[in-house]
């Protein structure tokens, strides 16, 4: 019971931590002030979601780990975020392709788990949904901007959303953990998701001038724990400081 | 046009008021001289802000813990923040954003010399914090009360976020102090790299320094170089004390009589090198500022392209 709504929360939380990393990557080096510090902020949001709920799990598991262990000390194969969030930075559009990808399945996904019957999660999600919905609203617009901008940056836009369309279906799957949670009314049921999902972002590809990706082959994995390549690398910098230095405090 | 005596007049009147503590606001008129000398140091000091964030960014992915990261992408985040009222405030001035950026990147603009050395481990962004930041403070707190008003209201913002990382790099400095052996030994290297730059930061020795009358005037500058860099040290060296950790200086010792600490010779020298663009990392820094604006070029295009098309829609209707 305790381990499975333990590993119910990882596979919300892992979700935030990885891409919140992906973004802490960009500090520094975006095409403007502006969309460093935007970019910056939303990094900040999903690391304050992370901690919220790596310290409930951390508390709910009881055995002495810290949110810094759980973000920090799991084998590759431990960590269960979707592959979406794990694809690197190309190039700006498509980490706003990615954020867009990912932001409208986030904010449908914190609607339910507001009505969870875990008042912790449900807290978590009503915090949450505020600053998603500004992530939103904001890879929404560069999505736009990006897609009927110029020539060049449609095309890149496309070529983004085409690159990173394979990766979508695997939010709407169900692991056997999150069946039960869900049987337990405390998790979502991610399948009812998926046909307002693919409207919304459909409807805004539109709007942005872009075509919806028609291909119906699709990845998964991330759920089970079995990642693109490009997760090792990222946790090699998550890591380093915390296998370095064992058992030490910053 | 005006005659040299009208202009004259003007001038006499302008150090009046700045004698008289009034600020100066961008619709006033002002010496050609008084523009310029303020452009070039609000646009160094943005700048410093947005180079400053690469040292530290670069340790963002590598933080120890959650809540170190999220106090890391914070303070980077205000530099960034840092350096866009520095901007709007050189663009009271009339220099756009784009301009300054184009004699940053052509190496025409200076940036202060500390962020050309390299971060190579977590007790350096506590050293910055609480060095950098900490001699930053110290130069800019009288700039509160400089007589360019957009200038001086910057300063204010930026001042209390700047005393806000000192403390939060002195607290990365305890931690480390008293913890492991490993990260005490940390924590005294990240000291020794970043003791003499942080010095040096706070600019050449009063007999090289250029500029320095005029800008006293003006309230650019309240004190000498060396006088800043006194206070720096005898704030410093009791908190360096009171963590266990040692000032690299053989020299430094506590005057009785002039009540102030007695400091080594400042390796002028190394100073000049990384000024003048060989230090550590120039190279570094200004590849990565040309190759993010090089690789935004695209982007900030098409931004300027849909909002021109949404502008011609919104006539049509
Ligand atoms: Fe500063
Ligand atoms: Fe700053
Ligand atoms: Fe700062």
């Amino acid at each position: 019971m305790k381990e499975n709504l333990y590993k119910y929360i990882l596979g919300i939380a892992d979700n935030s931590l990885i891409l919140g990393q992906r973004l802490g990557e960009l500090c520094g080096h975006g095409p403007s002030l502006e969309t460093d510090i935007a970019c910056t902020n939303i990094s900040l949001d999903l690391f304050g979601q992370v901690r919220s709920y790596y310290q409930y799990a951390a508390k709910i598991i009881g055995d002495g780990r810290s949110e810094d262990d759980i973000a920090m000390l799991r084998k590759e194969r431990e960590y269960v975020n979707v592959l979406l969030v794990e694809q690197p930075n190309r190039d700006f559009a498509y980490t706003m392709a990615r954020q867009f990808l990912f932001d409208v399945y986030h904010l449908l996904f914190l609607n339910e788990l507001q009505k969870s019957k875990d008042v912790t999660l449900s807290a978590i999600a009503a915090k949450s949904i505020k600053e998603v919905s500004y992530h939103q609203r904001f890879s929404s617009d560069w999505v736009k901007r990006l897609g009927d901008g110029t020539e060049e940056s449609h095309q890149k836009m496309q070529s983004a959303i085409d690159g990173l369309w394979t990766y979508t279906d695997e939010l709407f799957h169900q692991t056997d953990i999150d069946k039960i949670i869900v049987s337990e009314a405390i998790g979502v049921d991610v399948t009812q998701l998926k046909e307002t999902y693919y409207n919304l972002v459909s409807e805004l590809l539109q709007e942005a001038s872009l075509s919806t990706p028609e291909s119906k082959w699709f990845q998964k994995g991330g759920k089970q724990g079995i990642h693109t390549e490009h997760l090792g690398y990222l946790l090699s910098d998550l890591q380093y400081m915390q296998r370095t230095y064992p058992n030490m405090e910053w | 046009m005006m005659s040299e005596e009208q202009i004259k007049n003007l001038e006499i009147q302008f150090e009046e008021r700045i004698a008289r503590d009034e600020k100066i606001e961008p619709k006033d008129w002002m010496p050609e001289k008084y523009r310029k000398t303020h452009l070039r140091q609000m646009s160094q000091h943005a700048h410093s802000e947005i180079i400053g964030m690469l040292p530290e960014g670069n340790w963002i992915t590598r933080a120890p813990s959650l809540r170190r990261k999220v106090a890391l992408l914070a303070k980077v985040q205000d530099e960034a923040g840092h350096g866009l009222y520095l901007y709007s405030a050189c663009e009271t001035l009339g220099t756009s954003r784009d301009e300054l950026y184009e004699q940053l990147h052509s190496g025409k603009a200076k940036y202060s010399s500390i962020f050309n050395y390299p971060t190579v481990s977590w007790a350096d962004m506590g050293a910055i914090g609480w060095l950098v930041d900490g001699a930053a403070i110290i130069n800019q707190v009288p700039l509160c009360n400089t007589s360019y008003g957009p200038y001086a209201r910057a300063m204010v913002r930026v001042c209390k976020e700047e005393s806000f990382h000192q403390r939060q790099g002195y607290e990365i400095m305890i931690k480390l102090a008293n913890g492991t052996p490993e990260q005490k030994e940390m924590a005294q290297d990240a000291l020794n790299r970043w003791w003499w730059p942080s010095l040096m930061m706070l600019g050449p020795t009063d007999a090289e320094s250029i500029h320095t009358a005029q800008s006293m005037k003006w309230k650019l500058k309240r004190k000498s170089n060396d006088d800043l860099r006194q206070q720096f040290i005898d704030q410093t060296v009791p908190q360096a004390e009171l963590i266990g950790l040692t000032i690299p200086d053989a020299d430094l010792k506590w005057n009785e009589e002039r009540g102030s600490y007695d400091f080594g010779e400042i390796d002028w020298n190394e100073f000049w090198q990384v000024v003048k663009g060989y230090g550590p990392c120039n190279k570094e820094r200004m590849n990565a500022r040309v190759g993010a604006w090089e690789r935004g070029e695209w982007v900030r295009d098409a931004a300027m392209a849909h909002a021109e098309k949404k502008q011609k829609q919104k006539q049509a209707v």
